[in-house]
């Protein structure tokens, strides 16, 4: 069987879970990329680069972040904030899991039960999830490799996202440290580090 | 009342598995059980009572007043029961309970909800028979109905087993990618009322806690705003939002059981287990039954006919890719179950290439026993007539 890559949608009416499909969580200091486990500064480029050469990257933090106040979450938000500006990223919170009905404000949230409404509004071609619960995560990231064209990162906090186009692991404020750097050296050659 | 309070040292699951000193103590599938789950660092374990399981949770009740489990009580009906353990679960603390047979099915529509309510639970299943007129002997019937509720599903061979699976199975459960329910299922009175020798660790040493913070999904806690509004249910609407959100929630629970193999793998070494691979013949089953049909293939042996076995260790996750590859060349293949339908004979049969290799049984049910001659019969004669 040939093995199973996730890429960017739309993949259509319902995609395949990616671990079913041979997508492994991977171990510590790996992370994925499309679906392989590669060694993590690897992925970082490969997530900086996506982020300097995207034309409306979006940051997406959720509960996690956005309701946590110790020392360590703000400076988490102030890292992705720093990471946001340097790539001209916007930041479109997920700050609960509820459905709003009849439909939510595109504009202003997102999210994972219907994520691909705030993709499409935005026109948003890289999105970032960060501060999601690991299963509303991987829901959101599914619905929208089905429904958009969207490339996809999860940075997450504990083992990974193989619903994600590119997934760090372990990703606490130092792996966040890293991403900054390998975006300022992307900027620096021109959007394309070397990975 | 007040209770003891036993100053245990908190150990890695590794560590109680693989490392402890243990001692051999001679005890049934129920003292096994006490023994997992006085080690086991639980904080909530409700019971109810239904033969044979009954009194492995009444010796966790002793627990509750020796001080190993923090909280315990008896609830309402299995229905109550499981209901129960799904609000410990989702407030964030371990738990614990068994059941069997109509108990099982009593309080069936909980297992899937707590798979797609990501809930660790770790529960025993001590199987019986289900259906009327009323029996409270062995049968694996149980098993069936849950195949497909997506729960994980152990099945032990014996008490040691037993004893080790509930031990390894809360790491597992509890494990951020995973985090689904598991049963550990063994065959009522045959495991739970005869002695054994089962090799326990020392009383010293407890697994370490429980971290709900690392739920993938939120736990209750009403520190964290705005938890009353992250567990509202979606599928109140009739919409293809609503319909693809539950589809995908479905996959990631599905994805869930799949990543849990890695951990598995970690504490049971393999799915399944071989003995004598290059036989023709090939005796695959779980549970006592492979207990039985050992003893099928040394009577067999004595008659000159070499007959291989296969032990299936992990229900759900099937383990398909290790059952292909151990039955690639075998020319017959034997099913013997403890239930009528003969499930695991099924599931074998739809992952297998030239399934006619297989003989459907031999099946016994309503509490009769395997003699191991009757396997060995179905062997020689490679028919099995059936129910």
């Amino acid at each position: 069987m040939e093995a199973y890559k996730v890429l960017p949608g739309p993949e259509g009416y319902l995609p395949p879970a990616a671990a079913m499909h041979g997508a492994q969580i991977p171990e510590t200091g790996e992370a994925l990329v499309e679906g392989e486990c590669v060694p993590m500064e690897v992925a970082v480029k490969v997530i900086a680069n996506r982020l300097v050469s995207a034309k409306n990257p979006t940051f997406f933090p959720g509960p996690l972040l956005l309701w946590k106040t110790t020392e360590y979450a703000l400076e988490r938000g102030r890292l992705i904030r720093e990471i946001a500006a340097e790539v001209g990223a916007k930041v479109i919170p997920m700050p609960d899991y509820r459905p709003k009905y009849p439909m939510i404000d595109p504009a202003v949230e997102i999210n994972p039960n219907h994520p691909n409404l705030t993709i499409w509004h935005n026109k948003i071609d890289v999105g970032v999830f960060i501060g999601v619960h690991c299963h509303q995560a991987n829901l959101a990231l599914k619905i929208i490799r089905g429904g958009t064209d969207c490339y996809t990162m999860a940075l997450c906090a504990e083992d990974g996202h193989e619903e994600a186009n590119a997934s760090l692991r372990d990703a606490n404020n130092d792996a966040l440290k890293m991403v900054l750097a390998a975006v300022k050296e992307a900027k620096s050659k021109g959007g394309a580090a070397d990975v | 009342m007040s209770r003891p309070k036993p100053e245990l040292k908190e150990v890695s699951t590794s560590y109680m598995l693989f490392e402890a000193e243990r001692e051999e103590r001679f005890i049934t599938g129920s003292e096994a059980v006490r023994e997992a789950i006085r080690r086991a660092n639980i904080d909530m374990a409700i019971s109810y009572p239904i033969t044979p399981q009954s009194e492995s949770m009444h010796l966790v009740g002793d627990l509750y007043a020796e001080g190993y489990v923090k909280e315990y009580f008896r609830g309402e009906n299995e229905f109550a029961v499981m209901s129960q353990v799904a609000g410990a679960a989702m407030a964030g603390v371990r738990t614990f309970t068994a059941t069997c047979g109509p108990g099982t099915l009593r309080a069936f529509e909980n297992f899937p909800t707590w798979v797609g309510s990501r809930l660790p639970v770790v529960m025993a299943f001590m199987t019986r028979g289900i259906n009327a007129p009323l029996t409270i002997q062995p049968d694996t019937l149980e098993m069936a109905f849950m195949l497909d509720t997506g729960m994980i599903m152990l099945h032990a061979e014996n008490a040691q087993e037993l004893y080790d699976m509930l031990l390894m199975s809360f790491d597992v459960a509890e494990q951020t990618t995973v985090h689904i329910p598991i049963g550990v299922f063994v065959d009522g009175f045959f495991v739970t009322h005869t002695s054994q020798k089962v090799n326990v660790v020392c009383e010293d040493v407890k697994l370490g806690g429980y971290n709900p913070g690392l739920s993938p999904v939120p736990h209750i806690d009403m520190e964290t705003p705005p938890f009353r509004l992250m567990r509202d249910p979606f599928v109140m609407k009739s919409n293809f939002i609503s319909y693809a959100a539950h589809a995908s929630w479905q996959q990631e629970t599905m994805s869930a059981a799949f990543r849990a193999k890695k951990h598995l793998k970690k504490y049971l070494g393999s799915f399944i287990e071989q003995e004598n691979p290059d036989a023709p013949i090939q005796i695959v089953a779980s549970g006592t039954a492979v207990a039985q049909s050992r003893e099928a293939i040394t009577l067999l042996k004595e008659e000159g006919i070499e007959a291989g076995l296969v032990k299936i260790k992990t229900i759900r996750p099937f383990p398909t890719e290790e059952i292909r590859a151990a039955l690639a060349n075998a020319e017959t293949i034997v099913v013997p179950e403890f239930n009528r339908v003969g499930w695991l004979a099924r599931e074998i049969a739809s992952v297998i290439p030239n399934n006619d290799r297989m003989v459907l049984g031999p099946r016994v049910y309503g509490g009769m026993t395997m003699p191991p001659d009757v396997i060995a019969q179905v062997v020689k004669t490679k028919d099995f007539v059936g129910v």
